[in-house]
């Protein structure tokens, strides 16, 4: 038979330690953040955001007219990679959880799920903040040049963009994050966050009875006058709408859906 | 301290896991045996609030898990080593665990080196570990909080003999510092040479529970002599039943009175030994019953 050890003179069993926290949202979003950048698929995504960033600039440089070497010229464009790119970290990072199966332990350190989303949803938000930064470096970069080499390179700017390229990139990103939540599978989440929006934008200018719906539920004719300007009260009203359908909607079901969902 | 009451588990009408009941005591380790499919998973998953219960509950340390605030300090759980990021780092996979529950990040280093996974492993990203590797990573996860508790799903699968060697002294020690233990396995083997208690499940609900050397002793004795017939002879005489087995004969006594009989008729014996039959063929039943079900499917 087996015989058992005898207990050693270190046999005290450890003592409860007090003042046992949980983790802050703070934290937790921190360890989302840090959880973007530390695979190859999230810190390739996010290199690549920034070299097509810097790559737009770049070819505007060369090949736009010079008049169009404005600072306004080279941010507009440098954000539109981003905004199609960004949602999809913003998926990887709610999707890899479950393809990935780590799920697993970051549910079991953090049984309260509802807070590992809220931290994962705030985690991308700082991302997209992140992004508009980048783009507000690249096209300075771009108007540097081009004063340097040309005659363009003119400053004006309208902070009313700077508020309107922060709800873009913040709005799509959250997308993303929707449709992983929802869809809770990579391929699945990326496919339809790249693909229906498109198809609604097509049959809404193919169906005559949808063009109506389709000004108010197409984010990307809703989402348009950010790039121009101030909006109106009109057109803010027609963006709250497709965002509470494409946005709000998702999260919300994604979030019900995570939090029954069975961690396997 | 775990306390599982009452825990049940139904998918549609199949019952993974039907009222089962148990409770593992500080400084002890807890085998949960049964074959595949048993409900050993679910019933874990279950006690970590990663699966909800159709009926019933568990506590760990007094409280459901889910209510645990931070819950990687009081419980190690490994669930399933191959849950793990492939693109991430072994370095990388605890740092971010140290980082949720904030442990001081030189504990990362410290429990690589104790589960014995070296720099250069750990430098590694999860995709290129053998099932060995993750097992061990696995572990260093759990122990990464110093917790009191352990949990842990088969995490004997993939290690060699030397590391399953291994892994029975770190549980014992943990054990014998007063903490809590309860690990599943598919193996009989794997788990008695280290748990002081067991709980077998099959079919979704316990069929034996109790401390190990009751359950392993209620077979008998298992006695062998080359002159099969006198020992049958003597047995008789001295008024034991006593049953075929593959190698010798079970007698339904304890040794000392085989022994006696034995040397009362002058038969010489090769063997004498508990039986572990009872609860090797409870467990060699429920296997089989299992993979007649797989073979019917």
């Amino acid at each position: 038979m087996t015989t058992t050890t005898a207990p050693t003179a270190s046999a005290v069993a450890p003592q409860r330690r007090p003042g046992l926290r949980r983790p802050s949202l703070l934290r937790l979003t921190g360890v989302e953040l840090r959880k973007l950048t530390d695979t190859r698929a999230g810190l390739w995504l996010l290199i690549t955001i920034g070299l097509t960033t810097a790559a737009i600039v770049v070819l505007q440089l060369i090949y736009a007219n010079e008049a169009d070497h404005t600072f306004v010229n080279f941010f507009v464009p440098s954000m539109l990679p981003v905004g199609v790119l960004l949602p999809v970290l913003g998926i990887l990072s709610i999707t890899s959880e479950w393809s990935q199966r780590t799920a697993l332990s970051t549910y079991a350190l953090v049984p309260r799920r509802e807070r590992v989303v809220a931290a994962k949803l705030a985690a991308v938000v700082v991302a997209a903040l992140a992004s508009v930064l980048a783009s507000l470096a690249v096209a300075a970069a771009g108007t540097l040049v081009a004063g340097a080499i040309g005659d363009g390179g003119g400053w004006r700017f309208d902070e009313s963009l700077l508020l309107n390229a922060v709800i873009f990139q913040v709005a799509n990103v959250l997308m993303g994050a929707g449709f992983g939540l929802l869809l809770l599978n990579t391929p699945l989440a990326v496919v339809s966050y790249l693909l229906l929006p498109t198809v609604w934008s097509i049959l809404g200018e193919l169906v005559p009875g949808l063009r109506g719906p389709a000004g108010w539920l197409d984010t990307g004719r809703t989402m348009e006058p950010l790039f121009t300007g101030e909006l109106t009260a009109g057109q803010w009203g027609r963006l709250a709408v497709s965002l509470l359908v494409w946005l709000a909607v998702p999260v919300l079901a994604g979030l019900v859906r995570t939090l029954r969902r069975e961690v396997a | 301290m775990i306390s599982v009451e009452h825990l049940s588990k139904r998918y549609g009408r199949h019952s993974a896991v039907d009222d089962v009941s148990f409770r593992c005591e500080p400084g002890t380790v807890t085998g949960f045996l049964g074959p595949n499919g048993a409900g050993k998973s679910t019933t874990l998953r279950m006690i970590c609030g990663l699966t909800p219960p159709t009926a019933g509950g568990a506590t760990v340390d007094g409280r459901p898990y889910r209510q645990l605030a931070n819950p990687g300090r009081e419980v190690g759980v490994l669930l399933d080593a191959s849950a793990q990021h492939a693109g991430r780092t072994g370095r990388e996979a605890l740092a971010v665990a140290a980082y949720t529950m904030g442990v001081d990040r030189r504990e990362v280093g410290a429990k690589l080196e104790q589960v014995g996974l070296d720099a250069a492993a750990a430098k590694r990203r999860v995709r290129a570990y053998s099932l060995g590797m993750r097992q061990r990573l696995g572990l260093a996860l759990a122990l990464l909080g110093d917790p009191r508790v352990l949990i842990l799903d088969e995490p004997a699968n993939g290690l060699d003999p030397e590391g399953i060697f291994w892994m029975r002294g770190l549980l014992r020690d943990f054990a014998d510092r007063g903490g809590t233990v309860l690990l599943s396995s598919h193996l009989l083997r794997e788990v008695e040479a280290v748990a002081d208690r067991l709980v077998v499940i099959g079919g979704g609900r316990i069929v034996a529970q109790g401390d190990k050397t009751e359950l392993l002793a209620g077979g008998g004795t298992m006695v062998r002599a080359r002159d099969v017939g006198a020992l049958r002879r003597a047995l008789d005489a001295a008024g034991l039943a006593a049953t075929d087995a593959a190698d010798g004969l079970v007698v339904r006594a304890d040794g000392e009175a085989v022994g006696q009989a034995a040397v009362d008729a002058g038969v010489a014996l090769t063997e004498l030994r508990p039986a572990s039959g009872g609860l090797e063929q409870l467990f060699l039943t429920l296997t089989a019953a299992e993979s007649t079900r797989e073979a019917d499917k």
